[in-house]
């Protein structure tokens, strides 16, 4: 093991196996795995049964309504008064009166807000019997109806790509997922390499490693170790997450699982009510669009990108860290430093989400090419498939990307073995540039 | 063993070492002393190929110095430290590794060192447990583990209380008589003249004197001697003639000591032979200038008129 391999593996071993480590790769995918437990067992969960009073002076809904296991209907003719109501077991007033065939408009009382789910539940019971009685007396044969009644469901091809119904809406926010990840990353980890390079400086032991090993040696090996600990936790966390959320949803439904009642708590109330009316069942899981997104989208072309561009904007961007965290005595005069660092990747984060509505715009083209962008921009391109529309582009991108990381390493390695050694001084650009020339 | 020739460094317009050449010789304790910022620890940094010179050439037994000597030498900056949240074996391994031992072999012999300085309990303490002056002791030996044959110590007393800088300068000794070659910077003129062999002063960027210390001293001698007698100091100076000049006298109830600066051309065997005449003679012993003083005389001198070449040959 080289001296380098001396330097990685300290600054991956120390890392590690500082409680904090184990604390983040256990509690990330427990967040993940929990917050997922947490939407589909609030979706399948309805904390209290409504008994819902309906006023229905016309006679025109009574009996016809049907209830379900926590949605139940009551009846009755007269007027409640507001006390009595209050003080009765209903939770739920609605009144239906006789003009509601005109203005299709009822009025919901309510003591504790019905959830969404329930209130549809009320609507769609509502519309079922009211159209019903719409038919009844225009005398329309409610069979005709059902063949006449139009949901339309859009579905989207591209035109170099016929026989395949596109899913780039959902791909380009599979995209923008993998992009944010990356700007996480590169700001976790590329701060952990300012933090790793400023404890060094200020601790004193720099001068002791750099009469044994070269400033760059040790920058780079602070550097790859630091990436090395990134990629292992992002394995770690994709590991623990597929066995937890696989475990929770086993234990949670057990074995009643069904793909269909979690695949249609995604779905708009729109979706639904169509369907409903379509009188079709709930699409299994394949119907699912961004399932379908991510059946259809190339996963290890676009795992393989992502950790390129990973790994290619983490470089770039934790080497001006370590110029950076070399430069200053303290936390405090990093500020200055640190604001032109962040810029870029707050604007590709912007751009990342232009892109998501649209791709075509030329700011996301010249933010897919320009380095300092490109890491969370392009992975838009890449899940979108539009990446290798022009693969010049693409292969320009990566290009530029590592000659620039290359180049911000060789000039952070500059700024480094001079600002190591610097004490007791506030440091200003103009210096950062003088420390360019010095011969070392 | 170690020398420098012509060596140049500048930081932007700043010179930090103007022209330096000097030659550490081998087995030798090697005092490197000057000001604050006379360049002291810039010329170590080039040393250790820390930073590259300018202009100029360092060269060890005679080659340039590369990355193959990084075993050869031993170095503990003036600004040393620790990572404080290591264990302190672990850091000696990793430390000693980087320098290019084998792990097992460090392992063995810091574990001799431990013992040694009696501090095997804390091998799995961290840094920031120990004290100051327990973490400098750990850095010593993180330095000198490999066994080097050159020794570079920047200010190595700075920060020790009185019982570790002891144990360090018989440590320092020890290694020399062992045939280390040491070469140190510092302020501490005493411990200059109990140490080195050696020294070079360097002020404002230049070497402005160098050679051995006992020379040194004799060099910056004024031909004064201090003489114990018995007498009036009429007596005295009457018997002196012209072989000396009377500096001044302290007379006390028995003995006096009179300060007599030898005349141009007379020997200490002239004047004796003079004063046996006039006084009672007790004991006589050249003033030679202390380190400290010969320091303060030539940085004075130094900053006053500008330095020729003349000066330090």
């Amino acid at each position: 093991m080289g001296k380098i391999g001396l330097i990685i593996w300290r600054e991956f071993i120390t890392r590690v196996r500082k409680p904090s480590f184990l604390i983040m790769t256990i509690l990330g995918p427990v967040l993940i795995a929990g917050a997922m437990a947490l939407i589909v067992y609030l979706g399948m969960q309805e904390s209290n049964d409504h008994l819902v009073l309906v006023v229905d002076k016309a006679h025109l809904v009574t009996d016809k309504l049907e209830g379900s296991e926590t949605v139940h209907f009551m009846y009755q003719y007269e007027e409640i008064s507001d006390s009595a109501f209050k003080q009765g077991p209903y939770t739920v007033l609605v009144d239906v009166n006789e003009a509601i065939l005109e203005t299709n408009t009822i009025q919901l009382f309510y003591k504790d807000l019905p959830s969404i789910s329930v209130q549809r539940k009320i609507q769609s019971e509502l519309e079922r019997v009211l159209e019903r009685e719409k038919l009844r007396v225009n005398e329309v044969d409610p069979e005709i109806y059902a063949r006449i009644k139009t949901a339309l469901r859009v579905q989207l091809f591209d035109i170099d790509n016929t026989g395949k119904e596109s899913y780039e809406q959902e791909k380009a926010g599979i995209g923008f997922f993998f992009g944010y990840l990356i700007f996480i990353f590169i700001f976790l980890y590329g701060v952990q390499v300012m933090r790793g390079v400023m404890e060094e400086k200020q601790s004193r032991i720099v001068e002791v490693l750099i009469s044994s090993v070269k400033p760059f040696q040790l920058m780079m090996g602070k550097i790859i170790g630091i990436a090395c600990v990134g990629l292992t936790q992002f394995l770690l966390w994709i590991v623990l997450s597929s066995v937890l959320i696989t475990g929770v949803s086993a234990f949670l439904v057990k074995d009643n699982f069904d793909p269909q009642e979690v695949a249609a708590q995604g779905m708009t109330a729109e979706v639904q009510e169509q369907l409903a009316a379509q009188g079709q069942n709930v699409p299994d899981l394949e119907e699912i669009k961004i399932v379908k997104a991510l059946v259809d989208l190339d996963l290890g072309f676009a795992l393989g990108m992502f950790v390129f561009f990973f790994l290619g904007g983490y470089l770039l961007y934790s080497s001006l860290f370590a110029a950076v965290g070399s430069a200053v005595d303290n936390e405090t005069d990093t500020q200055q430093f640190m604001f032109p660092i962040t810029m870029p990747m707050i604007i590709a984060i912007f751009v990342a989400q232009m892109a998501v509505t649209n791709p075509g715009s030329p700011a996301v083209m010249w933010c897919s090419l320009i380095p300092f962008t490109s890491p969370v921009v392009m992975m838009v391109k890449v899940a979108m498939g539009s990446a290798l529309d022009a693969p010049w582009q693409l292969f320009l991108s990566m290009f530029l990307l590592i000659a620039t990381f290359l180049f911000t390493t060789w000039l952070a390695g500059r700024i480094y073995r001079t600002g190591i050694l610097m004490y007791g001084k506030k440091v200003s650009w103009k210096e950062l540039g003088k420390w360019l020339l010095y011969k070392g | 063993m170690l020398s420098l020739h012509g060596i140049v460094k500048r930081y932007g317009t700043y010179t930090a070492l103007d022209g330096i050449t000097l030659d550490v010789p081998e087995g030798k304790v090697f005092g490197l002393l000057g000001p604050n910022g006379a360049g002291k620890t810039s010329l170590i940094r080039i040393i250790t190929r820390i930073t590259a010179p300018d202009e100029g050439r360092v060269l060890l037994g005679g080659k340039a110095m590369g990355e193959q000597d990084d075993l050869y030498y031993g170095y503990l900056p003036e600004e040393r430290g620790l990572y404080k949240k290591m264990k302190v074996g672990e850091q000696a391994l990793y430390l000693a590794q980087l320098k290019g031992m084998r792990k097992e072999e460090a392992r063995k012999r810091l574990k001799e060192w431990f013992e040694r300085w009696d501090m095997t309990s804390w091998w799995n303490k961290k840094v920031e447990e120990l004290s100051k002056g327990m973490a400098q002791k750990v850095q010593f030996i993180t330095t000198v583990l490999h066994g080097p044959k050159l020794l570079i110590l920047d200010e190595p007393f700075s920060g020790f209380d009185p019982i570790n800088a002891e144990l360090i300068r018989t440590e320092i000794l020890r290694l020399r008589d062992e045939g280390t070659t040491v070469m140190l910077s510092t302020h501490n003129m005493g411990s200059v003249e109990e140490l080195c062999d050696h020294i070079a002063l360097i002020d404002k960027s230049r070497k402005v004197l160098d050679g051995p210390v006992h020379e040194i001293r004799r060099r910056y001698s004024t031909n004064t001697y201090r003489v114990d007698f018995t007498g009036n100091r009429v007596k005295l100076a009457d018997a002196m003639g012209f072989t000396g000049e009377l500096i001044d006298v302290e007379e006390g109830p028995h003995q006096s000591v009179a300060r007599i600066k030898l005349a141009k051309g007379s020997t200490l065997n002239d004047l004796l032979r003079q004063l046996v005449h006039g006084v009672e003679l007790h004991g006589v012993h050249e003033e030679i200038p202390r380190m400290h003083e010969i320091f303060i005389r030539v940085v004075d001198e130094h900053k006053t008129t500008p330095v020729t070449e003349g000066l330090t040959e």
